[in-house]
């Protein structure tokens, strides 16, 4: 689930930065190191190609964090003053990584990175069908807006990847039980 | 041991897997005469999204409408070519030639054309590329129109050819709904060479490449003729 979020994710960006340059809605384009596609309509292709595997994988990953107990349980309870005193602690490299176990600051992040998937869902499909799926394009403020939405959505969603990445770096012990799912080390200590 | 190596074999083909699913984008999706592995991933997946927006498709819910203030005045150009190269045609001669599954095939001046119900919308295009204009435009109901010359509406397709040589088609639920038109006015005055002139498909429920130009010839029939931009890898319903 995890490397097929992987997989969906980089796909995602990679045509949606493609297509953003056809139209961009800032100041810059983006150098074709980091598109997918070569062209606008290939990037719209790939695009729309994995925004499923992306919708299945999410859908699938809600379901399942909900119905196993696995947000309640580790997500929450999450309290401004935690994160405050987490955020110091890491600052000052005091912060452990207790396996299994999520700090306040990871908590926040991983909600905050939900959250961010799932309103890149919604303005990505408001995007696609403002007008029969009108209500999607409403809900992020219509269709112009929903494509600032779209973007700072995936910029939310690339930079937790980034603190994602320098933290597996910086505590490389996580990176076996992330690729075989975490359980068959837990039983050789 | 035995379940650590399970995991291995594991890692492997899910690196194989991603490795393959990188190496596909290298492909361009530029040469449709030679499709390869990831050109026939992408008609797959194209294919599957048509159903997709076929199933989400209700011909009663109608693209949102603007007042005239709202109009992006003037509007903005696109085309394959520039506008200086867009194609002129003579209003006084033209006749919009019919084909395929239609009774009454005799071409349509258009004079003819304007003594038909007129309607008018004020409605967004919004371009594949992403940006979006707002325009009035008025003319015929294609759905009025099909019925008027006899079109067999149980056909799948209407098919469109352009006096530049541009040609698309359209699924005929599509084609039916009520504020698909054959536009011949932009903001009550006829269109001009560069938007159109002197008639265009008007469908707000599609993307605007989906809304043809100085159409020249229109069909109907159960054969999937494609477009200029859809033969390339656009999504071919690529519906709003």
């Amino acid at each position: 689930m995890h490397w097929l979020n992987v997989v969906a994710i980089v796909m995602m960006i990679g045509s949606g930065l493609q297509i953003y340059d056809a139209s961009p809605l800032f100041g810059f384009v983006v150098p074709p190191l980091f598109t997918i596609g070569g062209w606008l309509g290939a990037g719209i292709a790939w695009h729309l190609a994995f925004m499923w595997l992306l919708l299945a994988n999410g859908l699938a990953y809600l379901l399942w964090g909900f119905f196993s107990g696995h947000f309640r349980r580790k997500l929450l309870p999450v309290s401004p003053g935690a994160v405050l005193r987490d955020i110091a602690a890491a600052l000052r490299f005091k912060l452990p990584h207790r396996q299994g176990v999520y700090n306040a600051v990871q908590r926040l992040l991983y909600i905050g990175v939900i959250f961010a998937g799932v309103v890149i869902v919604i303005s990505g499909l408001g995007i696609w069908k403002p007008v029969q799926l009108w209500f999607f394009t409403d809900l992020c403020g219509g269709y112009f807006i929903a494509r600032y939405v779209h973007f700072f959505a995936m910029a939310s969603i690339a930079a937790f990847v980034v603190i994602h990445i320098l933290l597996v770096l910086m505590v490389p012990k996580v990176l076996p039980p992330m690729i075989t799912g975490g359980k068959i080390l837990d039983t050789q200590p | 041991m035995k379940k650590l190596s399970l995991g291995r074999r594991k890692l492997l083909s899910r690196a194989l897997a991603l490795g393959a699913l990188t190496a596909l984008p290298a492909c361009d999706y530029d040469d449709p005469s030679n499709p390869d592995l990831a050109d026939k991933f992408l008609h797959m997946m194209s294919a599957f999204n048509d159903r997709v927006q076929q199933a989400l498709f209700n011909p009663n819910t109608l693209a949102p409408t603007f007042s005239a203030n709202q109009i992006t005045n003037p509007p903005r150009f696109n085309a394959f070519y520039d506008i200086s190269q867009a194609p002129v045609v003579d209003p006084a001669t033209y006749k919009l030639e019919l084909g395929g599954q239609i009774q009454e095939r005799s071409p349509w001046t258009l004079a003819a054309l304007r003594t038909l119900p007129q309607e008018s919308q004020i409605t967004r295009l919004i371009c594949v590329e992403g940006w979006r204009v707002i325009g009035q435009w008025s003319g015929v109901r294609l759905s009025d129109f099909l019925r008027r010359v006899g079109a067999d509406t149980t056909c799948k397709y209407v098919s469109f050819k352009c006096a530049d040589g541009y040609y698309s088609s359209i699924d005929m639920e599509s084609a039916l709904h009520p504020q698909t038109i054959l536009a011949l006015d932009f903001l009550t005055a006829p269109l001009t060479p560069a938007f159109g002139a002197p008639v265009r498909l008007r469908i707000p429920t599609k993307l605007g490449f989906k809304n043809p130009k100085s159409i020249m010839q229109l069909a109907v029939g159960n054969v999937y003729t494609g477009g200029y931009w859809e033969d390339q890898g656009y999504n071919w319903f690529s519906g709003s």
